[in-house]
């Protein structure tokens, strides 16, 4: 080990910090923002307490559950149950090591970017079944039952949105993703894969647990699903396992479909700005979908995501690979 | 010792630790944890391998669906490991000689230089910029065309298989048509009727002469 080595190390943790620090405030935020928007939308105030308009709440929010007493349920695997919340957390924080903010502003600029993403947000099912199943109670192991079969179905769903967006970019790697919808807002790939655009919006509300898809945890028949038995940090860290992936999945849909940080018109500069709003407009329309949206019903989920979406993706591949070959192939590079 | 090498033994560590303990954990939901660790540490070695598209992809058939599916049997099922646990000694001579043949295997083929076969050179490494994935697929559409789509045709097949093996109507299930709940219109269901106010106590209303609406 010689010291570019270490000094390669010790730049890439400052990275992770940097990157990780103000993800960890948007989660934050993002509950804070659900909580006021949603409350504008059945016309009430929301949290406007603890701080100016109620801002310091997700601080207080915070520092209640770090000081509250983490219950471990004496029939409960030990090991596995403190396991649960770490593999929520670690692929939703490790997943963003690919996401590209601007052409320069990216961790790791790695060939198969879009492949890798698919790759850890599928590992983060495992954090709640082994919480469902090592919490010992029924509750839980219903939620982490119904949380398995709904995302593995919903992968397939999401994956084949993705495999349209790598025909048309002609390439797994994010910046370059973004980049093939340069010149302006009709270049972006929205137009040409509409449907799967809608397709992974839907699937990535499914994905992440999020209502109307919410039967993991749904309060009203199994009390809070997979982490009815946790308390304290480990509940809140499964928290902000949620909400991080709810960034992601939204800031997935701004790079492959939205332009990432490209500007809608060719006389204004690119920058991070953009990113950040398109990425503050998907997450607006999941925390609209849960206040307008009433839950479904299990058999109804199965029935969207393997009836319903699978044909639909499929269908708009092939039509996809059809119009690549036509004089409207230019719409894809 | 390159910093490469010792990654690789890193993960051939934990590679081989998980593998024993799929094996020798006695609670079978730590044994399929077990095995999942094994996937992604072999998907590790796959990396080092400049091999990153079969590496992503064992994690994500493997690790992210098939193990899944997997630990949700698993911990469905109530498995009483003293009754698994029953025939050890009847199986274990030809487990036993099930092992020493597969041993003697591995070791014709580990060992090849010292029975004084040629040894393949170690391949060259490519740069940082190419693309395994791309090179994959190239081959897999253009060379072996043929033999992937056969692959393919003997995967829908399995999945036939499958489906018509599991699948069973059920006389007595209450099933829901989606299509014909949304066909539904208000006059297959509702009726209006038409009909004067009742006037107090005894005095029948007229019957229903106008209906619908």
């Amino acid at each position: 080990m010689d010291w570019a080595a270490i000094q390669t190390v010790v730049w890439t943790l400052i990275k992770i910090m940097v990157l990780v620090v103000p993800l960890m405030l948007g989660v934050a935020y993002l509950t804070y923002a659900e909580r006021k928007i949603i409350g504008w939308m059945q016309v009430r105030i929301g949290p406007n307490r603890v701080g100016f308009q109620g801002l310091l709440q997700p601080i207080a929010d915070a520092v209640k559950l770090l000081m509250k007493e983490i219950i471990i349920p004496s029939g409960a695997n030990k090991g596995l149950f403190i396991l649960g919340p770490i593999l929520a957390i670690a692929p939703a924080l490790a997943a963003w090591a690919v996401i590209p903010f601007t052409d320069t502003l990216v961790l790791a600029d790695i060939n198969a970017g879009l492949l890798y993403v698919m790759a850890i947000t599928s590992m983060g099912v495992y954090g709640v079944i082994i919480a469902g199943w090592a919490s010992n109670s029924k509750y839980a192991f219903l939620g982490a039952m119904r949380s398995a079969a709904q995302i593995v179905s919903y992968e397939i769903a999401m994956g084949f949105a993705l495999v349209g967006v790598l025909m048309a970019s002609q390439s797994l790697n994010l910046t370059a993703i973004v980049q093939g919808q340069a010149g302006g807002l009709h270049q972006w790939y929205i137009w040409p894969l509409f449907p799967l655009f809608i397709v992974y919006l839907i699937a990535g509300v499914a994905e992440t647990n999020r209502a109307p898809f919410d039967v993991a945890e749904g309060e009203s028949e199994i009390v809070a699903g997979f982490h009815v038995e946790y308390s304290g940090m480990a509940f809140a860290v499964f928290f902000l396992a949620e909400y991080a992936n709810m960034i992601l999945v939204a800031a997935l849909c701004t790079l492959m479909f939205l332009g990432g940080w490209l500007s809608p018109v060719t006389f204004l500069p690119d920058g991070i700005v953009w990113w950040l709003a398109k990425t503050a407009f998907v997450l607006f329309l999941f925390l609209w979908f849960r206040a307008t949206f009433p839950r479904y019903r299990y058999d109804q989920i199965m029935r969207l995501g393997w009836k319903v979406f699978i044909p639909i993706t499929i269908v708009w591949i092939v039509v996809v690979g059809g119009m690549m070959q036509t004089p409207y192939g230019y719409l894809f590079h | 010792m390159t910093y490469t090498t010792a990654i690789f033994y890193f993960f051939a560590a934990i590679l081989v630790f998980a593998g024993l303990r799929v094996i020798t954990a006695r609670n079978p939901v730590h044994a399929a944890l077990f095995l999942v660790l094994a996937f992604f540490t072999a998907a590790g070695l796959w990396v080092l391998l400049e091999a990153e598209f079969l590496a992503i992809t064992l994690v994500l058939v493997y690790v992210g669906a098939v193990m899944v599916l997997f630990l949700f049997v698993v911990m469905m099922l109530d498995i009483n490991l003293d009754k698994l646990r029953e025939g050890f000694w009847d199986y274990l001579p030809l487990a036993g000689f099930v092992s020493v043949l597969l041993v003697i295997e591995m070791a014709l083929i580990l060992g090849g230089r010292h029975f004084g076969l040629d040894v393949m050179a170690t391949p060259a490494p490519h740069a940082a910029d190419y693309s395994n994935t791309k090179e994959l697929g190239r081959l897999l559409y253009t060379d072996y065309v043929y033999a992937f789509e056969l692959a393919a045709v003997i995967l829908l097949v399995a999945i036939v298989a499958a489906i018509t093996l599991t699948l069973r109507r059920r006389k007595d299930s209450k099933y829901i048509d989606p299509a014909e709940q949304v066909k539904v219109r208000r006059n297959d269901r509702l009726r209006i009727v038409k009909m004067q106010s009742e006037k107090g106590p005894g005095v029948r209303g007229q019957d229903s002469k106008g209906e619908g609406a």
